[in-house]
C-alpha cells in the first residue's frame, strides 16, 4: 500500500518538477490575481462625475453646493444653466449624476419648510448609482442638520439644544469598515478553490486521455491507493496556495490575523478535502481535457457567486440558498473571515468545519464509486 | 504430464458481453497454456479489444468467468493482476518522464525488488534495443520505440501471462522484429501470452489461433490445422488484370472463393484437375489473359476468409 502510493506521489512531483514552468503558473497568476482583488475589489467609489443645476441661486442653494464640490467623492463636470444642459450631460454619459436646486429652495428653507432637492442618477451603473446616492443623502443630512441648527438658534436666540437621537456607529472586529478586510480572505478562498479543482480534475483526465490511467488500473494498485496518489499533491499544492496568498494579505494589504494558525490549518485541510474531492468528482464526467474545462468553466462561477464572497447569501432567492449549502467555498469564507478578523475557534466555528467535512466525505466517496465503475 | 502442468495460465468459460444493443462478445470459450503463444484474429469490431480487456479485469464480463493463473479475475482482481501484464493498442507512458523513469515507475507499481528491476530492465532495454535511450523522455521517442518500451514496462514485473493487443500496429519492421524476439524468448521461459493482431504474418507466427466474428469464436485451432480444415485447393493465378480475372470468374460452378493478392489471384476450387481446364477456357473466352496457374499452399488470410466466408481481400 505504501509503496504503490509513495511511488504514485513521486512520479507525481517528478512530472510537476519536469515541467519547468509549472512552479512560475502555479504562483504568479495566484499572487497577481491577489494584488487586482486587493485593490480592485472594494464598493467605495471616488470622483463620481457630477454635473449640477442651482436654479435658486442663493446663499443656501450655494451651500449646499459646496458640500459635494469639497468631497473627493464627487467631480462637479458641468455647472448647467438649464434642464435641458443636464439632461445632455446625462444622456451623453458625461455625469453619472446630476443635482438640480430649484428656484424657492432658500425661501421654503426659511420658512421652515422641506425645501425639495432633485437627484437624477444614471441607472446604467446600479452599484455605482446606489452608493453615490447613499453619500450624497450623508451630505443632505448634514446640511439639514446645520440648517436645523442655524434657523433654531436664529429665532429663539438661543444656545443649540440638545435634540433628537444621535446614531454612534461602532462596528466590531472591522473599526474602519475596511472593505479590503473583508475581501482579501474571501479572495484568499476563491483563488485557492478555483486552482486545486481545476489541477486536480485536469490531471486525472490527462491520465486518462494519456491511457496512463487503464495502464496503472492493470497493475495491483487500488482504486483507492490511485485516488491518494493523485489528490494529496494537489491538496499539499493547495495548502501551499492559502499560505502564500494569506502571506500576501497580511503582509502587503496589512489585514490582521487574529485567530489561531492550527485553527487556520483544520479549516484550510477540510476545505482541501472537500476541493480535491470536487475535481475527482468532476474528472470522473470528463473523458477528455476539453470536457473537463467545459465542465469546471461551468461550475466556477455559480460556486463563486453563490459563496457569499461578495453577494450576501441571505438577500438570494430560496432556491439558491439551499444550493449554497453544498458549496465548500460558502463554508470556508465564514471560517477564515472568523479566523482572520474575530480570532474565533473551534467551539464557534465546528458547523462550518463540519460542513466541509462532510461535503468532502461525500464527495470522495462518490468519486471512488464512480471511479470504480468508470472503468467498466 | 500431470494434472497441474496442463492446467492452463488462461481459461474464459461461457464469456458474454453486451454494450447497449450489441453483443459485442458472445459465448467466447478458450484456455491458454504457459509456453503459448494465442492469437485472437478478426476484423475491427469483432470483439478482440472487448474480450483483451475482461482478461485484464479492467471491464467485467455479463456472464462467464475468467481464470487467468488459477485466480478469478472479477473476484479478486489485485491478485490476479500481480502476475498479469496488460499492453493495449497504445501503452500508456508518462511522455514528461525518460525511459528509466517510465520503467522505475511501473517497477514499483508491481512491488519488484529494487535489484531484480535493475537486473530485468537492463536485459529487457537491451533486447528492445533502447538501452542508449534510458535518459530520454519517453515522449521524445518514435512510435516503434515507444511501443518497444511500453513492452519492457508491461514486463518489467515478470508476468507470467501476458495480454498484447494489436502490439505492433503502425510499428517499423525493425521494431516489429525485435518485439517478436522478445515474444518467443517469453513463450520459452514459459508465458503465457495472449495476443490479437490484423496482421496475418503474426497470426501465422502463433501456436494456435481464434477466429473472431461479430464477437464469435468461429473457429480454434493451430495455424497448421487450420490450413488443413480448409476445404477445396488453392490455386495461385498470376495476371497483368487480377480484378478482370475475379470478376470472370466470381459465381462460377466448382469456385470456393477468391481472393486478390496484389497481381495474383487466390482462387479456391472444390477439384484442380477438373477446373482448371474449365477456368482456363472460360478467361480465353472472355479475353483475359493470365501467365500462370500453380497450386499453392494456404496462408492464414486464405483460411480466415475462407473459414469466415468473407470474399474479399483483407
Amino acid at each position: 500500500m505504501f509503496q504503490r502510493l509513495s511511488v504514485m506521489l513521486m512520479k507525481e512531483f517528478l512530472e510537476i518538477r519536469r515541467d519547468r514552468w509549472a512552479m512560475f503558473r502555479l504562483i504568479v497568476p495566484l499572487v497577481i490575481q491577489m494584488l487586482i482583488f486587493g485593490y480592485a475589489a472594494t464598493f467605495t467609489v471616488h470622483h463620481v462625475s457630477t454635473a449640477i443645476l442651482d436654479l435658486d441661486g442663493s446663499q443656501a442653494s450655494r451651500s449646499l453646493l459646496s458640500h459635494f464640490e469639497a468631497t473627493s467623492r464627487f467631480n462637479v463636470v458641468d455647472e448647467a444653466r438649464n434642464q435641458k444642459e443636464i439632461n445632455d450631460d446625462i444622456n451623453q454619459d458625461r455625469a453619472v449624476i446630476a443635482i438640480v436646486i430649484h428656484s424657492g429652495f432658500a425661501r421654503d428653507l426659511e420658512k421652515g419648510r422641506s425645501a425639495p432637492l432633485q437627484v437624477i442618477v444614471d441607472g446604467t451603473n446600479s452599484n455605482t448609482a446606489l452608493i453615490a446616492l447613499g453619500y450624497i443623502s450623508q451630505i443632505v443630512s448634514r446640511f439639514s442638520a446645520e440648517q436645523a441648527v442655524q434657523a433654531t438658534v436664529s429665532r429663539a436666540g438661543l444656545a443649540v439644544p440638545e435634540v433628537g437621537i444621535t446614531l454612534e456607529e461602532r462596528p466590531w472586529f472591522n473599526d474602519s469598515l475596511n472593505e479590503r478586510w473583508f475581501f482579501i480572505p474571501g479572495v484568499i478562498g476563491t483563488l485557492t478553490l478555483l486552482q486545486v479543482v481545476s489541477l486536480t480534475a485536469f490531471a486525472i483526465v490527462r491520465e486518462r486521455e494519456v491511457g496512463t490511467l487503464e495502464q496503472i488500473m492493470v497493475s495491483p494498485i487500488r482504486p483507492v491507493e490511485f485516488i491518494l496518489g493523485k489528490t494529496l499533491p494537489f491538496f499539499l499544492i493547495g495548502l501551499g496556495d492559502i499560505i502564500l496568498v494569506s502571506t500576501v494579505g497580511i503582509l502587503w494589504f496589512r489585514v490582521p490575523f487574529i485567530g489561531s494558525v492550527w485553527v487556520m490549518f483544520i479549516g484550510s485541510s477540510l476545505f482541501l478535502m472537500a476541493a480535491v474531492g470536487m475535481g475527482l468528482l468532476l474528472s470522473t464526467f470528463s473523458r477528455t481535457q476539453q470536457q473537463a474545462f467545459a465542465l469546471n468553466f461551468f461550475l466556477v462561477n455559480p460556486f463563486f457567486i453563490l459563496s457569499g464572497f461578495a453577494f450576501p447569501i441571505a438577500a438570494m432567492p430560496r432556491a439558491l440558498q439551499w444550493f449554497t449549502l453544498i458549496n465548500p467555498l460558502r463554508y470556508f469564507l465564514v471560517v477564515i473571515r472568523a479566523i482572520f478578523l474575530k480570532g474565533v475557534g473551534l467551539a464557534i466555528l465546528w458547523p462550518e468545519l463540519g460542513a466541509m467535512a462532510l461535503l468532502a466525505l461525500i464527495m470522495l466517496t462518490i468519486s471512488v464509486m464512480r471511479f470504480n465503475k468508470s472503468l467498466d | 504430464m500431470t494434472q497441474e502442468q496442463t492446467e492452463p495460465a488462461v481459461r474464459a468459460r461461457g464469456v458474454n458481453k453486451r454494450f447497449g444493443s450489441v453483443q459485442a462478445v458472445q459465448d467466447v470459450d478458450f484456455t491458454v497454456s504457459s509456453g503459448e503463444i494465442f492469437g485472437l484474429v478478426g476484423p475491427d469490431g469483432a470483439g478482440k479489444t472487448t474480450i483483451m480487456r475482461m482478461l485484464a479485469g479492467v471491464l467485467r464480463p455479463d456472464t462467464g468467468d475468467i481464470l487467468v493463473d488459477r485466480v478469478d479475475v472479477a473476484s479478486d482482481p489485485e491478485q490476479a493482476k500481480l502476475h498479469l501484464s496488460y499492453m493495449p493498442q497504445r501503452f500508456g507512458l508518462y511522455e514528461d518522464l525518460t525511459v528509466a523513469e517510465n520503467i522505475f515507475f511501473y517497477g514499483e507499481l508491481f512491488a519488484v525488488p529494487r535489484d531484480e528491476r535493475i537486473a530485468r530492465s537492463q536485459e529487457l532495454l537491451e533486447a528492445a534495443g533502447l538501452q542508449a535511450f534510458r535518459r530520454r523522455l519517453a515522449g521524445q521517442l518514435s512510435g516503434g520505440m515507444k511501443q518497444k518500451l511500453g513492452l519492457v514496462c508491461a514486463l518489467i514485473h515478470t508476468p507470467r501471462v501476458l495480454l498484447l493487443d494489436e502490439p505492433t500496429t503502425g510499428v517499423d519492421p525493425v521494431s516489429r522484429r525485435d518485439f517478436w524476439a522478445i515474444l518467443y524468448n517469453l513463450r520459452e521461459s514459459g508465458v503465457a501470452i495472449v495476443l490479437s493482431t490484423a496482421y496475418m504474418d503474426e497470426a501465422e507466427r502463433c501456436s494456435r489461433l481464434a477466429l473472431l466474428h461479430e464477437g464469435v469464436i468461429r473457429h480454434c485451432d493451430t495455424p497448421a490445422r487450420l490450413k488443413q480444415a480448409m476445404p477445396g485447393v488453392l490455386l495461385a493465378i498470376t495476371s497483368a488484370h487480377p480484378r478482370l480475372l475475379r470478376e470472370a470468374l466470381a459465381g462460377k460452378p466448382g469456385i470456393l472463393g477468391i481472393l486478390l493478392m496484389g497481381d495474383r489471384v487466390h482462387v479456391r476450387v472444390d477439384d484442380d484437375l477438373h477446373r482448371i481446364p474449365e477456368m482456363l477456357e472460360l478467361l480465353a473466352g472472355q479475353g483475359v489473359t493470365q501467365s500462370d496457374v500453380t497450386r499453392t499452399e494456404p496462408g492464414i488470410e486464405d483460411v480466415f476468409v475462407a473459414l469466415l466466408g468473407r470474399e474479399e481481400a483483407v
